[in-house]
């Protein structure tokens, strides 16, 4: 029997080797440089410029999304990459511009002719829509069928999901709840339609960014006679280049040309493949491999490899060079909650900011590749208005300043440190790498920490955002994240640091910043028309809250995201921090 | 014999009434015991702007106000006598048996596991063949051939393949056929039977095998043990003594013996398969009723877990059932006692 199970051990030991040989090795030559006008494939060859540039049309392009699509709905739909594609079917009133670099990250008149008109101190937006826009089935588009859009996107029972802007913003007749429960409620107060190629909104308070709201999906038109509500994403009726071919929910769906889109009409998009296969649920390892192996064009949600593609990539320079490495508008956190003795004192946080080491934070999200970029701030580089400044440097190496933690500490009357908890997502590795590299660097200056895994889904509802339940827990730190809803200061900072948001039943996203002078700055920046000196204001915000320590900035995001080997017109959208996906080619 | 198979329905029908029941409990009891409130539960189906009263305006559509009870009376009553739901534009009926509509996607749960049944039957099935074949077949004549060269190879592959989870030897398999080597079919590029059975066959081809190899090894040291013990009875050598050419006595007397365990295990290993096999389903992106079951869960989509749940369990029912019957045929000697 001893000598069988040597021979079984041995067996099952070769076995195994010559497998995980036959995966690792045989690597591929070809350096997906095909396109009409080749660009050399390397690293980060799509971050900036067009790679592979190329007019030509044809061809079908595949994409995978490793979970099934939050929904295909214009009005619902609440995802970076939904929003991106979304643009291949429909036509809201403008859009972000499909082109490399910073200027990727402007709105542009899409369905409208122009940006809006503000009057009114920034209360009134006027939109004139481009004339002889079609639907798929040839109805001219109207001024009345993006009302609709927009109206219908606010009935929240049945589109929960959905971005709740214009409902805050719109100056809606009381109890409004949207055309299918309101239905033949007057509702000019909001919104009018003068002609059919006129829209004006009309705002609760002055809002200065309403451009991008104007480009949000929701203001993509739906035909009120095709409206099915809830299932009215089993067919969308297109207004964009694409229409939808087959649509199996939760499986695949496929896209084909609109015949009643013009080209004279738009000049964002140069519809070059002839349709889209788009699978859904597929195994997010797998999806790597296939990308890698030129299999498949697009892992559509783009937040980039896996860890066991990650490790291949890293180790492998000619896989390295068929990838980008951009930055995202995402930041990850840590609230440090003022309502939490001794945390209630100013310096016994700055204590926390200045132990921390944010080297260690940086590797626990995966290091400068796959995690990103040491933070010192709250806005991401890329937000117009950004500043960049450190008021807690953390040492040469990034590892923490010691003696100035020791300081803060005996300033907040715990020269010896103390005790706190610190929550994070139990399903998030990252998270707890995280907590445990603070859990080490703190323990230097005496602040020992407890940490408490919670459950991801109910993490903001009943527990790290859910204020009774921090105070009671005595939850000091808990990890934290976030990504705006559009590369903007307002879109980044109104929900992590307007202490307005903070709700005593759970949820919100902001738990630890409740500074009455921030309030007050946003407001101001919201109200103001001008670009310009908006986005001059966000960064002095960012500076007020970070001289408050109630924020530790851990990493601003990055991923790495495989570049399409034999598609054309490949670049990096700056609204998105993905691949454009309205302007790939087939090469 | 009719008694026998009208008591076994009806006890599986409380016991799907019971899984119900307890998975009921588990989804909306247990987060109690933890504060949970109706509002908490119905943040898991709004988006990440939700205000109090869309939190408020879900809980109310989901039903979480009401008591447990009346909520588990509900759905109970949905598939005896079918549902009404509101889409927001109309209203639709949902015909029994309905086993109500995705707390996320808002689509009809019953349509999407008949959807997702024959993925699930085409893999267990195909898979099954092909283990039982190279199970048994392994399984006898490393028996017979003890020992030897033969017995030793199969038996340590045997071992590989029951310690290999499939996670692992799915990926390697799909990484070196699929991807170098292009002999099968990619991930994720299921095509129903009836839409083109070559594409069928090609897609599920890996996915068999893999699957096969898992399960083959343990039928292989089963039946392997199975007719060792049973080679060594009286009745075999009797068998031989009456003169009975080798190949009889092997299969006839010393293999259907011990066929009998491996009967059971088989209508439990079918059965929990047809429920979806996870693993697999996962690994080569199969919309199968494992995967289901894994996205409802990862979703928190309760009325989507409870239909899938119910029809596993219904399944290992119906596989016990049809195993025990099938003793009588496989084994004289069950008639007679």
């Amino acid at each position: 029997m001893i000598r069988t199970s040597k021979v079984l051990v041995a067996g099952t030991a070769a076995l195994a080797l010559s497998l995980s040989a036959a995966a690792c090795g045989g690597k591929d030559d070809s350096n997906g440089s095909t396109g009409t006008t080749a660009t050399k494939a390397e690293f980060n060859a799509a971050l900036t410029k067009v790679f592979n540039p190329s007019d030509k049309k044809g061809g079908t392009i595949k994409l995978a999304n490793a979970g099934d699509w939050d929904t295909l709905d214009p009005g619902e739909t609440y995802y970076g990459y939904s929003w991106n594609f979304l643009r291949l079917y429909g036509r809201g009133l403008l859009m972000f511009k499909p082109t490399p670099g910073a200027e990727g990250n402007t709105v542009t008149p899409d369905l409208a002719e122009g940006v809006g008109v503000p009057s009114d101190g920034g209360k009134t937006w006027t939109y004139k829509i481009r004339k002889g826009i079609k639907f798929e089935d040839g109805t001219v588009i109207k001024a009345a069928d993006v009302k609709y859009a927009v109206l219908r996107s606010i009935d929240k029972e049945t589109f929960p999901n959905g971005p709740a802007y214009f409902e805050g913003f719109l100056n809606l007749p009381a109890g409004y709840k949207g055309p299918y429960k309101s239905k033949g409620v007057n509702t000019d107060s909001a919104i009018t339609t003068p002609d059919d190629n006129t829209i004006v909104f009309h705002l609760k308070s002055a809002f200065g960014g309403f451009d991008y709201l104007a480009a949000l999906p929701q203001t993509v038109p739906v035909p009120a006679a095709k409206d099915t509500g809830a299932k009215y994403k089993e067919h969308v009726v297109s207004s964009g280049p694409y229409m939808f071919d087959q649509n199996n929910l939760g499986k695949n769906f496929t896209l084909k040309r609109n015949p009643n889109w013009d080209q004279a009409t738009d000049s964002n998009r140069k519809a070059l493949p002839d349709g889209y296969e788009v699978a859904l649920n597929v195994n997010a390892d797998d999806i790597d491999n296939r990308l890698l192996s030129g299999d498949l064009d697009v892992d559509v949600v783009g937040t980039g490899v896996q860890p066991a593609a990650l490790g291949r990539v890293v180790g492998d320079p000619a896989l390295k060079a068929q990838t980008d490495n951009p930055v995202l508008a995402r930041l990850w956190y840590t609230s440090i909650n003022p309502t939490v003795a001794p945390l209630d004192k100013i310096d016994c946080r700055k204590a926390i900011e200045y132990a921390a080491d944010k080297t260690g934070y940086q590797t626990a999200y995966g290091g400068p590749l796959a995690g990103g970029d040491i933070a010192t701030t709250i806005l991401p580089p890329m937000i117009p208005g950004y500043q960049k400044f450190d008021l807690y440097p953390a040492g040469a190496d990034g590892t923490g300043d010691v003696a100035k933690a020791k300081e803060a500490l005996a300033a907040c009357g715990q020269p010896n440190g103390f005790e706190t908890n610190m929550g994070y997502r139990a399903e998030r590795p990252k998270e707890k790498a995280t907590a445990e590299s603070l859990q080490q660097s703190l323990a230097r200056v005496g602040i020992k920490l407890t940490l408490k895994p919670y459950p991801q889904g109910d993490y903001f509802s009943q527990y790290a955002g859910n204020p009774p339940y921090v105070k009671a827990n005595k939850l000091g730190l808990v990890t934290n994240g976030w990504g705006a809803d559009w590369n903007d200061g307002f879109g980044f900072l109104s929900q992590i640091v307007d202490s307005r948001v903070i709700r005593e039943t759970g949820g919100s996203s902001n738990t630890s910043v409740r500074i009455p002078e921030v309030d007050k700055m946003l407001d101001t920046a919201v109200a103001e028309t001008d670009q310009a000196k908006r986005d001059a204001q966000w960064g002095p915000i960012d500076k007020r809250v970070m001289e408050e320590a109630v924020i530790l900035p851990g990493v601003y995001a990055k991923s790495l995201i495989v570049r399409p080997k034999r598609l054309s017109n490949v670049f990096i959208s700056e609204a998105y921090n993905m691949y454009d996906y309205l302007s790939l080619g087939v090469a | 014999m009719f008694t026998y198979i009208i008591r076994r329905l009806l006890a599986a029908v409380l016991l799907l009434f019971i899984v119900s029941a307890a998975t009921f409990a588990i989804f909306f009891l247990i987060p109690r015991l933890v504060g949970s409130t109706p509002e908490t539960l119905a943040t898991r189906y709004v988006g990440r702007a939700a205000t109090p009263e869309t939190v408020n305006l879900i809980a109310h559509r989901l039903g979480f106000y009401d008591p447990v009870w009346l909520q588990y009376g509900r759905w109970i009553k949905g598939i005896f006598v079918g549902a009404d739901y509101s889409f927001g534009a109309g209203v639709e009926h949902c015909p029994a048996p309905c086993f109500g509509y995705s707390f996320v996607t808002h689509q009809p749960v019953w349509p999407e596991l008949l959807d997702r049944l024959p993925v699930t039957l085409s893999l267990a099935i195909g898979a099954s063949i092909l283990w039982l074949t190279f199970g048994l077949s392994t399984g006898v004549v490393s028996a017979l051939r003890r020992g030897s060269v033969l017995d030793r190879t199969a038996m340590s592959f045997s071992l590989a393949g029951v310690s290999l989870p499939i996670f692992f030897t799915g990926m390697v398999a799909l990484l070196l056929f699929s991807y170098k080597l292009g002999w099968t079919a990619p991930g994720g590029t299921y095509t129903p039977f009836t839409e083109d059975p070559g594409q069928w066959f090609y897609a599920l081809l890996l996915p068999w095998l893999v699957l096969a190899l898992q399960f083959s090894a343990q039928y292989a040291r089963l039946t392997r043990a199975g007719m060792l013990d049973t080679m060594s009875e009286d009745y075999i050598r009797t068998a031989r003594a009456k003169g009975l050419r080798e190949r009889d006595v092997d299969i006839k007397h010393g293999l259907r013996a011990a066929l009998t365990p491996i009967l059971t295990i088989f209508g439990l290993d079918f059965g929990l398969l047809l429920g979806g096999a996870v693993l697999t389903e996962q690994v080569f992106s199969l919309p199968g009723l494992g995967k289901y079951a894994v996205d409802a869960i990862t979703t928190n989509d309760l009325p989507k877990v409870l239909g899938v749940t119910l029809m596993a369990a219904f399944f290992v029912v119906i596989a016990n059932l049809v195993v025990d019957l099938l003793y009588a045929v496989v084994d004289p000697r069950v008639r007679v006692g």
